[in-house]
């Protein structure tokens, strides 16, 4: 099946492709190419915001791919995304090299504070961005292979399997708070100067990192696509169906299950990649099962099962709670735990399946 | 009393009270008038001093030590001390401290304060060593004989601190007589310590031998002394037999106090346990019933432990029985916030367990921000009763917070009540049913939407006592469900939800297994660990230490 195939037969998607397509290059234009005078320039603050609704999108297609088409409700996919954020952020932390505080060329920061002699084992290999970068893909990838493998092979499933994953960001973010390991406790990574040379402070750099978030979402999506309308996908979505059926039929569903979790995995721990160069910085509190429990919500508004819902739900729902936080910081609890209640309640295929019921009426 | 004594009514048992009550009364009258002529038998004993040649001090002392006044010891100390003095005008006797200088004074026989002097106004009363040998003893024997079993107590801990060979006479004396267990064994100590320091080899070997499982720290200190080398290498105790037996009893004593520590650990874990099992138990029941995981758990919990908070506030003259009132509070207004939840949003979701999962953890954040708006966002105070404070002294090395210990309590009587409900009551018959077999319980005229409301409001009643609880050991806060809800999902998940006893079991455990790996590998670290075995553990037994039976191909 080639890639004009797919695409041709999703005509959501390929609106949605355009969209992205157009805003990421309108909004680059108008942030380098008009003058910061004029009334259309775009400041570099709202690029970063918006590539980190991209980053969110990202994240929100890797849940939906294993919520929506496989039926796993994991409530850990921050942890995924977290690591893919540390592994960069690693990697620039080794950038910084002696312009730190302390102007340590050996040692970040956090690690002069603590007394550290030697770099720890864990931290070699990320003075260089390919070995980051794999890592970006290898450490959640792994991490979801060994713990989806323990899970599904002892047939783990719906709220056990939720509360496991929670369980499992949780457990993640404790060890990060903890100084001793070696990933700047409480504080976390920050203080980034530059990556691959590129000065992070500067618009051209932002813009770059932005532009590759759009093309990374776009790569994303249309992958994913791809994963969930091959014969593999149909099977993962029987899987969410009807599990015991298809494994009765003969489906090994473990192997699947597995195969679709990692591949998700492997998605959060990019977006996380792409995500801490634009915010700057990288800290236990993104373990947090709040922050997995808050992306599930993104793609329920969205609607789950589509892809496209999931990425619409992520945008809205954030751009909802910058404004939110902005004007009324108390009321966006109220906001966020109402909404939770509400799509459930109402709207349980979200707000692509609001479209559709309306398209539907509309027709007849 | 004479008011009553005029009603005719008055029971004729009561006369043989009233003639005890008015002889009484007499003989307070009577004692009432001795007691200026017993100060005045110590002001005899004390005004002399200053005068009195050094030779007749002895005598002197002798004197004031026979005197029966509670205010005898106080001079003695204060004359063993430096501490006594006389005004040199007056020949008054007085209590001098140093201030800037000069003494602050204090009347001898009436504890009077007298203001400061400077430092040529007075003069201390001297005594020689031999005179303090006098006054050790004397001592001695006035706290040894003091009618509170406590104060004796304390006085053989104080000998056991710094030996004098007069007060080890008087307590070799002491040892057959004194009536007070411990008191009794605490001179034992004290002797077994004078004779190991002794040089009769046979009486330090049997001293050792007494010593040994003694968790006193003077008695260890001592041991472990014998153990010691000198800076040149020799050992400070030559004798090896007295080293090895004394390395053998510290051996003994330090396995016994390692027990001890297992103990408190025990305890330790045990209270947590028992936490996590109150918080756990009514999430078990929600989810045994009605397959159901309800996330704003800990936010109940939360709501319970503010009922206290609110309770304390209503009845602040009364906080001793305010926990009495909080907890069917805490009950009736969780379990009624409980069957609105159900009745008003997971009604709506049976079968899709997920997003009642999703749904009832926007109800939690709805809570907590409700809670913040309510009670602002610090954490409130909530005061322990009196009764629960303090703590239950086993041995010197163990002692048990009172606190913790009425919470383990209270956490295996909810158990109970619990099991009591769900075994004896009609609703427990109904619960059991529709968690067995959903439909056949309707098909049999069960109102299973009835059920599944009141299992809902009763553990989420639970949750509110557990909240109760909870209030008596931490910060209230709107936090304070959220620290403790992942916890008690693990302890559902490792008890399984087949029945009750899963839940029990799985929280005892989880929190000793808590607090006897957090001494080695810290807080952090324990929880951590325990979570990467939970995950390990589901992998044997996916449905938990207790599953529920079925045949269903997907549990």
């Amino acid at each position: 099946m080639d890639i004009g195939n797919l695409l041709a037969r999703d005509r959501v998607g390929k609106t949605f492709l355009t969209l992205l397509a157009l805003f990421a290059v309108v909004v680059s234009t108008l942030n380098l190419l008009v003058p910061e005078a004029s009334a259309l320039h775009v400041s570099t603050f709202t690029v970063t915001v918006a590539g980190k609704y991209l980053c969110y999108a990202l994240l929100a297609l890797a849940v939906d791919l294993v919520w929506g088409y496989c039926g796993i409700l994991s409530l850990g996919h921050g942890a995924f995304f977290a690591l893919g954020g540390y592994a960069m952020g690693m990697y620039m932390m080794r950038q910084i090299g002696e312009r730190g505080v302390y102007g340590n060329a050996l040692l970040p920061d956090f690690m002069v504070f603590l007394n550290w002699k030697e770099l720890p084992w864990y931290w070699l290999g990320f003075d260089h961005f390919w070995f980051a970068s794999m890592m970006v893909l290898l450490v959640p990838g792994l991490l979801a292979c060994v713990f989806g493998w323990l899970a599904f092979r002892s047939r783990v499933t719906g709220v056990y399997l939720s509360i496991i994953t929670q369980a499992l960001t949780y457990a993640f973010m404790l060890a990060f708070f903890r100084n001793e390991m070696g990933f700047g406790g409480n504080n976390g990574l920050t203080d980034f100067k530059d990556i691959l040379g590129f000065n992070l402070q500067k618009d051209g750099t932002r813009v770059a990192i932005f532009l590759l978030s759009a093309l990374f979402l776009g790569l994303g999506y249309v992958t994913s696509r791809f994963v969930v309308e091959s014969k593999m996908g149909r099977v993962v979505t029987a899987v969410r169906d009807a599990e015991s059926r298809t494994r009765f039929i003969g489906y090994k569903v473990e192997h699947f299950k597995l195969w679709i979790f990692v591949f998700s995995a492997i998605l959060a721990g990019i977006a996380g990649a792409l995500y801490v160069p634009q915010v700057g910085i990288i800290n236990p509190s993104e373990f947090s099962p709040l922050n997995s429990l808050e992306l599930v919500i993104w793609v329920a508004v969205g609607g789950r099962g589509t892809l496209y819902g999931a990425v619409l739900g992520a945008i809205l729902v954030n751009y909802a709670k910058t404004v939110f936080t902005g004007i009324l910081p108390e009321v966006w609890l109220f906001a966020l735990g109402g909404l939770f209640v509400a799509v459930t309640l109402f709207m349980p295929d979200g707000l692509v399946g609001v479209a559709r019921r309306l398209r539907l009426g509309g027709v007849r | 009393m004479s008011k009553r004594n005029n009603n005719p009514m008055l029971p004729c048992w009561e006369k043989p009270l009233l003639l005890l009550a008015s002889g009484l009364w007499v003989l307070a009258l009577l004692l009432a008038g001795l007691a200026p002529a017993r100060a005045d038998a110590l002001a005899d004993a004390l005004n002399p001093l200053p005068t009195v040649a050094m030779a007749d001090m002895e005598q002197a002392i002798g004197k004031l030590a026979q005197v029966q006044d509670p205010r005898v010891g106080g001079v003695l100390k204060a004359l063993l001390e430096a501490r006594l003095f006389y005004v040199k005008e007056s020949k008054r006797v007085v209590f001098a401290d140093p201030k800037d200088d000069g003494f602050k004074l204090t009347d001898a026989l009436t504890g009077e304060a007298l203001g400061e002097v400077g430092r040529f106004d007075v003069k201390k009363i001297p005594i020689t060593n031999a005179l303090r040998t006098v006054l050790n003893s004397a001592i001695a024997k006035l706290e040894l004989t003091a009618p509170d079993a406590k104060q004796r107590l304390k006085a053989v801990e104080s000998i056991i601190q710094n030996p004098n060979p007069e007060a080890l006479a008087l307590l070799t004396k002491q040892v057959g007589q004194e009536p007070d267990n411990t008191v009794r064994e605490a001179i034992q100590v004290a002797l077994a310590l004078s004779d190991l320091s002794g040089s009769d080899k046979t009486l330090r070997v049997q001293a050792i031998h007494a010593l040994e499982g003694n968790l006193n720290q003077e008695v260890r200190n001592r041991l472990t002394a014998l153990q010691e080398k000198t800076e040149t290498g020799d050992f400070i105790e030559p004798d090896s037999d007295i080293r090895n037996l004394a390395a053998v009893a510290l051996k003994k004593i330090q396995l016994k106090l390692e027990m001890n520590h297992l103990g408190e650990m025990l305890f330790f874990g045990l209270s947590l346990g028992a936490v996590l099992v109150l918080a756990a138990i009514g999430l078990a029941i929600t989810f045994g019933v009605m397959g159901v995981i309800n996330m704003a758990h800990g936010e109940l919990m939360m709501i319970g432990a503010y009922t206290t908070y609110v309770v304390q506030l209503l009845m602040p003259n009364a906080i001793d029985y305010s926990l009495f009132v909080a907890i069917p509070a805490a009950f009736v207004i969780t379990g009624l916030v409980g069957i609105g939840i159900e009745r008003g949003i997971i009604r709506f979701l049976y079968g899709r367990p997920l997003e009642t999962l999703l749904a009832t953890f926007g109800l939690s954040l709805v809570l907590q921000q409700l809670v913040r708006s309510i009670f602002s966002p610090l954490n409130r105070s909530v005061s322990t009763p009196s009764w629960m404070s303090g703590s239950l002294e086993i041995n010197s090395a163990l002692s048990l917070t009172l606190n913790r210990f009425y919470i383990i309590l209270f956490s295996l009587l909810v158990f109970w009540g619990l099991l009591m409900i769900l075994k004896k009551t009609r609703l427990g018959l109904e619960v059991r049913a529709v968690a067995q077999n959903r439909a056949m319980a309707k098909a049999m005229g069960i109102r299973t939407d009835w059920v599944d409301a009141m299992t809902f409001g009763l553990g989420s009643g639970i949750a509110g006592v557990a909240g109760v609880a909870l209030s008596q050991l931490t910060n209230v806060g709107p936090n304070l469900g959220q620290a403790y809800i992942v916890d008690s999902f693990m302890v559902v998940v490792f008890g399984g939800v087949g029945n009750l006893w899963g839940t029990l079991v799985g929280g005892l455990t989880l929190g000793v297994a808590d607090k006897i790996l957090e001494p080695y590998v810290g807080t952090v670290l324990a929880k951590i660990l325990m979570l990467i075995f939970i995950i390990l553990f589901i992998q044997k037994r996916p449905r938990g230490l207790f599953p529920q039976k079925g045949r269903a191909a997907e549990g």
